[in-house]
């Protein structure tokens, strides 16, 4: 067996994805060889591998990639990983694993798995993911070599941080022909949590009755560092854009704790944030679908709910 | 500009999800089939930069089973000029899925493509990806944004964090685009009776070439998630289940 972990960084900032793979690796009794790409600065991200048990890290460089390129990082794995006869290439379900990924799969002629919670690396290799937004899930088996798929983040523990530094091999990236070009980065400002990467999520539907008022829950989740998304409802009535839609047809996530506020639980958003591990309901009506799912439920309105939860946080935050 | 636009037929989204008895697969009887809601604006987006163009056809794909035929013939009432069927009867995977659009890109002399971001069914994304290589075309998905003018597209995609890329590309190229891009338009009346009449082009596997072809990945042991149990609703005043909530998701769910 030969697996490769195509690790991600962001300048030069390992995702904690990466990390989640490896140690699922690791707890299978493989040790994958990690490969990183891009413009330099990447000597951090190696040694946080090695951290984590990584023996062996392969850093492609070219001033090329400083700019993302779903074309140049494909042409660059490719052109390393087809030397190697590899048995698996695994990375993470980000929106650069899965802009890139099939691109590298086309290259080796092989299909793909994208954004599985489970996988087996040892005494064959199979791959397991949620369909229909998480309404029902598959196994995935692979015909021809390589075996390619990405993983879900937030879905797999981490290990123990008790590696040493790993032999690392430098080369330089070939990126070949690069066609798409990023030529501007637009922010909206504050910097934003990622929903598929928070670690907790405070969400409103279209109780919430204006974009303004989904200030109440950006102010709560300030305190908890969470991220805010919103039901499809929210979004289709212009209350929040669609980049913080969590359903079917929005973002599918995993946080530790899912606030749900004003959301009477569609099918389809209850897909999309079922696999959370804590599910809070904040609702007026005793009868709606949410409570079925919830954990936890208050049968209250959220107009006076977020903002009593707001500040009993900023105590406990006070006093720890 | 012979603009392609790739469609998917997939179950609404208020569907409830059987599987079948082999796990193979899911129960495919009451299902309500719909375009699949990412495909319906790329069908707009085709048919707008056709506007903008003044010039060009708008020829809609889609793989699949007969039904699909009514996919697309509800994206020729929407507008589109012409519409290719992919007549499959076996198991496909996106790589084969993808090969077959590629030799239909070729056949139609396609010169842009227009995808969703991801099929609400298999959640793969996968499909313009590959096809873009197998093109060799650059591409762009998650696209919020798209300008076309001559030879080139100019998007903006969404990353993470509330941040979003320009990209310039050059044409031939496959764009995938994003909820918030437009608002699909409805069928006509005139362009329902016209759907009805159309032609389709039909394509086996065979006549793609890909007559021998197999998928490489297989699917089985399909599962429904664990029902989740309903927990504990609260009680008391408002300020009193507050305080019990907080207390409960540090002290029991430990996630605070």
């Amino acid at each position: 067996m030969s697996i490769y972990l195509i690790a991600e960084h962001k300048e030069g900032k390992l995702k904690r994805v990466s990390l989640e793979i490896l140690s699922e690796c690791i707890r299978q009794g493989v040790e994958p060889t990690c490969v990183l790409a891009g413009d330099g600065n990447m000597d951090s991200a190696a040694q946080e591998l090695g951290k984590y048990g990584a023996k062996k890290v392969v850093v492609l460089e070219n001033a090329e990639l400083k700019n993302y390129s779903n074309e140049g990082l494909a042409n660059a794995f490719h052109a390393y990983l087809s030397k190697q006869s590899p048995t698996a290439i695994i990375t993470g379900a980000s929106w650069v694993g899965k802009d890139m990924l099939p691109r590298l799969a086309a290259k080796f002629q092989v299909g793909l798995a994208a954004d599985c919670t489970e996988f087996k690396v040892s005494g064959g290799i199979s791959a397991r993911r949620p369909v229909f937004a998480g309404k029902c899930s598959q196994s995935l088996s692979f015909s021809g070599n390589p075996a390619i798929f990405s993983v879900r983040p937030n879905v797999l523990a981490l290990g123990e941080p008790k590696g040493s530094a790993p032999q690392i091999e430098k080369a330089s990236a070939e990126v070949g022909q690069i066609r798409a070009k990023v030529t501007e980065v637009l922010s909206s400002g504050e910097k934003k949590v990622d929903l598929t990467e928070a670690d907790i999520i405070i969400s409103g539907g279209r109780s919430l009755k204006s974009a303004d008022n989904f200030k109440i829950l950006f102010d709560c989740a300030s305190v908890m560092g969470a991220a805010v998304g919103a039901s499809r409802a929210a979004v289709d009535a212009g209350y929040a854009p669609h980049d913080m839609q969590v359903g079917q047809t929005g973002k599918t996530v995993s946080p530790k704790l899912y606030i749900a506020c004003g959301i009477s639980g569609a099918i389809q958003h209850l897909a999309g944030m079922r696999t959370s591990k804590v599910i809070v309901a904040i609702n007026k009506d005793p009868e709606a679908p949410i409570f079925q799912k919830a954990d936890y439920g208050i049968v209250a309105d959220l107009f006076e709910v977020v903002p009593l939860l707001t500040e009993e946080l900023k105590k406990l935050k006070a006093h720890s | 500009m012979n603009i392609i636009v790739l469609v998917k037929q997939v179950p609404d989204t208020e569907t409830k999800i059987k599987i079948s008895g082999d796990k193979k697969s899911i129960e495919q009887g009451d299902i309500k089939w719909v375009i699949n809601p990412y495909d319906e604006f790329a069908i707009e987006q085709g048919l707008k930069t056709k506007e903008t163009l003044k010039a060009g056809t708008v020829t809609v794909v889609s793989v699949g089973p007969d039904r699909v035929v009514e996919a697309l013939r509800t994206a020729v009432a929407m507008g589109a000029d012409n519409a290719c069927h992919v007549k499959i009867d076996q198991e496909m995977d996106t790589y084969l899925v993808a090969k077959a659009l590629a030799e239909v890109v070729k056949k139609e002399a396609g010169q842009l493509v227009f995808s969703g971001k991801q099929a609400i069914d298999d959640d793969q994304a996968a499909t313009f990806g590959y096809l873009a290589e197998l093109l060799n075309w650059p591409s762009a998905s998650m696209v919020v944004k798209c300008e076309i003018t001559n030879g080139k597209a100019v998007v903006q995609r969404e990353v993470e964090g509330g941040t979003r890329f320009t990209i310039e590309l050059p044409t031939p190229a496959v764009i995938a685009v994003d909820k918030g891009i437009n608002t699909p338009r409805y069928a006509s009346l005139p362009g329902i009776m016209k759907a009805k009449k159309k032609e389709i082009k039909t394509y086996s596997l065979a006549d793609l070439g890909l007559g021998s072809e197999k998928p490489k990945t297989t699917a089985s042991d399909f599962a429904l998630p664990p029902e989740r149990q309903a927990g504990k609703k609260l009680s008391g005043d408002t300020t009193a289940q507050v305080k019990e909530l907080v207390r409960l998701l540090r002290e029991e769910a430990k996630v605070i």
